[in-house]
Order: C-alpha cells, then structure tokens, then sequence
C-alpha cells in the first residue's frame, strides 16, 4: 500500500511547557479513510494543523505525497484540503465567492463547473448567492466542506465533521465521503464520535494525551479487543447458581430472570455449547437468547483506562 | 508563483471594499471636504499666502497624505486582522501561498483602496480650489510609495493587534497626531526654531514636504530626503513582515 502522508517524530510543545504532541510516528494509505479517534484536548486537532501548515512543529517530519510540508510546502498544500472544527467563515460573502475563493488561493485556476458540481453535491446550489450568516450552522458546516473541496484536494481532513450537526446531515456527510473515496481522496478525520468511527473508518489510531496509543484496522480492532455477551432469558427466576455452574463467567441480572454470559469472541471454544447443556441438566429453562458484541465505545474507553 | 491564489486575495479585498463602500470611500472624502469648508474656504479667506500658494491650494497635499495614512493603515490593518479575528486565517495559512504573494493580495488591495482615495480626494478639492500639478510623475511617485509603505505598515499592525483597541490605537494615537504635526496645515518654517528642529523627527514630515513639492515646487525639506526616507521607511516594514512569517508570529502557534 501506498503511504500518502508519513509523519516522524512528531512532537509539539508550547512555550508554558504543555506538550500537545508527544514524538508521533504515523502512516496514511492512499485512499483510505483514518479516523482520528481521542478524548478532547487529545491533540487531535493540533496533529492535523501542523500537517496542513497551520501549527508549527517543535520537532520532527511530515510529509505529504513524499514532500516535506514545511520545506515543499506548496507542494504538499496544494493537494490537502481542510474542514475546520470551528464554524469560521466570511459571514458577509455570498456561498459562491467564498468557495470560488478558496480555489483561487489554492493555485486553481477559475471552474465554475467544478464549483457547481461541488456546491450541488451538498445540498448548497440553491443557496449560492445567500451570504454565508444567513445560513444554519449546518450549512456553514457544508460551506466549510465546499472550500475544502474547491481545489480538488487528492488528501481531505476533516476535524470534528459532524459536532453539532443534525442526524441529516450525519448522514449525507458519511455519503459524501464514501463519494470522495470512490473519487480516490484519502480522508482522515478526527472525532470522539465513536459510532462515525465505527461507521466509516478503515483504520483507526487513537491518540491520548498526546501520544498514539494504538493505530490498527477497524475491523481486527473490533475483533482483538471485542468481547460477546449471551444474554440468556429465563422462564423462572434464579436466586442462585448452581454449584457445578459458578466456574463458568456468569451474573444473574437483578430481577432474576437473565442469566448475562461474557466470552471472547476470538476463541475457539467459546463454552456455550457445554453452558446450555450444563443448564438443561440442571432444569434450567431457557426462554429466548441473544449475544451482543461489545461496541468500539467500550473498547475505546477500556483502551484509555488501560493507557492512564 | 501562485498567481491565482494573489488574484484571489486581491479580488476579494477589492470586493470588501465595494461591498463596505461608504465607510472605505465615501466617508474619506467626506471628512476631507469638510476640512476643506472648515480650513480651505471658512479660515483659509483671511490667512495669508504660504510660499506665493493660496491656503487653500497650500492644504490639499498635506491633507491627501493625512487621509492616505490613516487610511492605508486603517484598511490594511483590518484586512488582516478580520480574518484572525473570525477564524478564516486557517484557510490563508493552510494554503500553497508564499508571504510575499499573501503581501501582493492584501497590501495590493490595501493600497489600491488609499490611492483611489487619494485620488477622488484631489478631485473633491478641485470644487473648493484652484491647484496646480507641476509634477505629475514625482506627484503620482509619493502616492504610490506612500500607500504602499503604509499598507504594508497596517498589515503589521494588523498582525500584531489581538483586540480591536490595538487596532485602532496605532491610527488614532501615532498616524493622526504625527499627520497634524507634521505640516498638513502649516509649512513648518511657520514654526519657532526649536520646534523646526524637533519637527524633523516626525516621518510625515518628509512625505508631506515631498508631496507639496511635487504640486507646487516649494518644500520644507529636501526632496531627496523625502524620497529616501519613504524608502527607508518602506525596507523597514518588509524586513519587519518577512521576519513575521518566518516565525510566525502571531499568526502560528
């Protein structure tokens, strides 16, 4: 796989001592979506500025596309596109001038096309003329992702996309991007959105006080770290275990009627088969069951326990 | 060079300015005209000649080049320092564009702002007063020169204000008095020795001198001095903005 941003050593401290960013090493793949998964004040949004030129680094390398973002810094910007966290924008431009604008900055020549195509993908062709604080903040968010879009960036950031933004647009947002991935963008955003995480991402890296604690793929992620639960419903109520059962992972629920079974879903032998038998000898009836898989929440939360 | 990207800055500058253009336009030469009532026509009947020129004709330079520095500063500043204000300082900061190119877009549309300025001021004085060019190149030379300098002046301050306070500090507490004192209303020969002598520490001096000198042929001072402190003036404020975007100074964490 083709590595499209490569960060080294990554760090940042700021003159009162703070270390936002501690030694980060950090690889992208071309045309994948990376999600940046961390609790507030993580460094999340400090590690994407000094990759889009905004913050500066202490110490360390990045590169993007193989240039230096800071030595080849107009070659490694003008292939990366930024959506903001915060609602910034020109509040009295019209839709159309401020997106047409970020092109222009970004070395574009004029593409009134390019520019339609883009404001009708979000939904903002209806308002092109209206001036971006007449607008909902939702739509000063799709604003936001047009400008980003305007130069036909090949790598998107997109910090925090859907804080505060409506079921909706969650929604037509996650469209969008799988759209830019089809397109071969390379997408990395950041959020503590743990289902737009779980959602969208091919790879996650979570990041905590400053430090990568982990970068692995989505799914072996939820794999390695996921446990299953077997919920098991009873007929009659059960104040106490069995002797021959207490070996076995089980808590009975308050009401005493659900019998709750946690078991390692990677393993092999995941002993319920040898459980129900155990219980049907012991006249236990069972009236429904299911399993649930624990979500990357939980893992995520575990992971920043584990890490503190 | 990122042609594109300085268009972009310069047309949108350009573009604030026809969208605000009572407060970029109208309200200078509003201001001057009625200066121009007050000094020119009121007061300026019953004072004498200065250097053979009418009061009148006497107070246009001087008041061209008070309403371009605070204006160049005023326009500047804020073009800078509204979008570290509002936020949108990310998208400028994040793009392919070199400072040199970031200068052209904004202190170019700065300074086309002070000159156009400059210029309907001069037209709004010939309803008052009769006036002569006798320098058109040398006259047009210290517009150019001074709003550009100016600009670039703002943009400093621009970068370096964190508040609107600072913004209009510079302006209101430095350009204006400096402006006043530095001969817009007087020659400053009107003046007693010793105020001539500390007189000649005031920059403004030199531009107005200089500027008077291209419409009437009279100066308070040498015209090569005018010239070369302007351009002195100009270096300073590009070594100034190139040592800000090396560092980052107010405008990188």
């Amino acid at each position: 796989m083709e590595t499209v941003i490569k960060v080294e050593k990554l760090s940042k401290s700021y003159a009162d001592g703070f270390e936002a960013l501690k030694e980060i090493d950090l690889e992208i793949n071309r045309g994948e979506i990376f999600a940046l998964l961390g609790p507030n004040g993580a460094g999340k949004t400090t590690l994407i500025s000094i990759i889009c030129g905004i913050v500066n680094p202490t110490s360390g390398l990045v590169l993007a596309n193989n240039f230096d973002v800071v030595k080849d810094y107009r070659a490694a910007r003008s292939i990366l596109g930024l959506v903001p966290q915060e609602l910034s924008t020109d509040a009295f431009e019209s839709v159309w001038r401020a997106v047409s604008f970020s092109r222009g900055l970004f070395g574009k020549p004029r593409n009134d096309a390019h520019i339609e195509k883009t404001l009708r993908s979000l939904s903002l062709w209806d308002k092109r003329d209206s001036r971006i604080m007449e607008l909902s903040g939702g739509m000063k968010r799709r604003v936001l992702i047009a400008k980003a879009l305007a130069h036909e960036p090949k790598i998107l950031f997109l910090d925090e996309p859907t804080a505060g933004v409506d079921v909706e647009l969650r929604r037509d947002m996650w469209q969008l991007v799988r759209e830019l991935r089809q397109d071969g963008v390379t997408i990395i955003l950041t959020t503590h959105y743990i289902e737009e995480a779980e959602e969208m991402a091919d790879r996650i890296g979570i990041i905590s006080k400053g430090q990568l604690i982990l970068v692995e793929d989505k799914n072996k992620l939820m794999q390695k770290l996921g446990k299953k639960q077997l919920k098991l419903s009873l007929k009659n109520k059960l104040n106490q275990l069995p002797e021959a059962l207490t070996d076995y992972p089980l808590t009975i629920s308050a009401d005493k009627l659900d019998l709750l079974y946690t078991f390692d879903a990677q393993s092999d032998d995941n002993g319920i088969a040898n459980l129900l038998k155990q219980l049907s000898q012991h006249d236990i009836e069972i009236g429904d069951l299911n399993t649930s898989q624990s979500s990357l929440e939980e893992i995520f939360v575990q992971l920043l326990k584990d890490s503190a | 060079m990122n042609y594109h990207g300085i268009k972009a800055i310069y047309f949108f500058e350009m573009n604030r300015t026809w969208r605000t253009i009572m407060q970029s336009i109208a309200s200078p030469v509003l201001s001057t005209s009625l200066y121009f009532i007050v000094f020119g026509t009121a007061i300026g009947s019953r004072m004498v000649e200065i250097d053979g020129i009418s009061y009148g004709a006497f107070i246009i330079p001087g008041l061209v080049m008070m309403t371009l520095l605070t204006q160049s500063v005023s326009n500047a500043s804020f073009g800078i320092y509204f979008p570290k204000f509002s936020g949108t300082i990310y998208e400028l900061l994040s793009a392919p564009v070199s400072y040199v190119e970031i200068l052209l877009g904004y202190v170019g549309a700065a300074a086309t702002k002070s000159v156009l300025v400059g210029v309907l001021i001069l037209i709004t004085a010939r309803f008052f007063v009769e006036y002569q060019i006798e320098h058109p190149f040398w006259m047009v030379s210290f517009l150019l020169l001074t709003s550009v300098t100016f600009c670039l002046f703002g943009f400093i301050i621009g970068i370096w204000a964190d508040g609107f306070e600072k913004l209009q500090l510079i302006p209101l507490m430095f350009i204006t008095p400096l402006a006043f004192l530095g001969g817009s209303f007087y020659s400053i020969n009107m003046l007693p020795p010793i105020w001539q002598t500390i007189t000649l520490f005031n920059p403004v001096v030199y531009l107005i001198s200089g500027f008077r000198w291209s419409f009437y042929g009279v100066s308070d001072v040498n015209v090569e001095i005018s010239l070369a402190m302007t351009v002195l003036f100009l270096v300073i404020c590009l070594f100034v903005v190139r040592w800000i975007f090396k560092t980052g100074y107010r405008l990188k964490m």
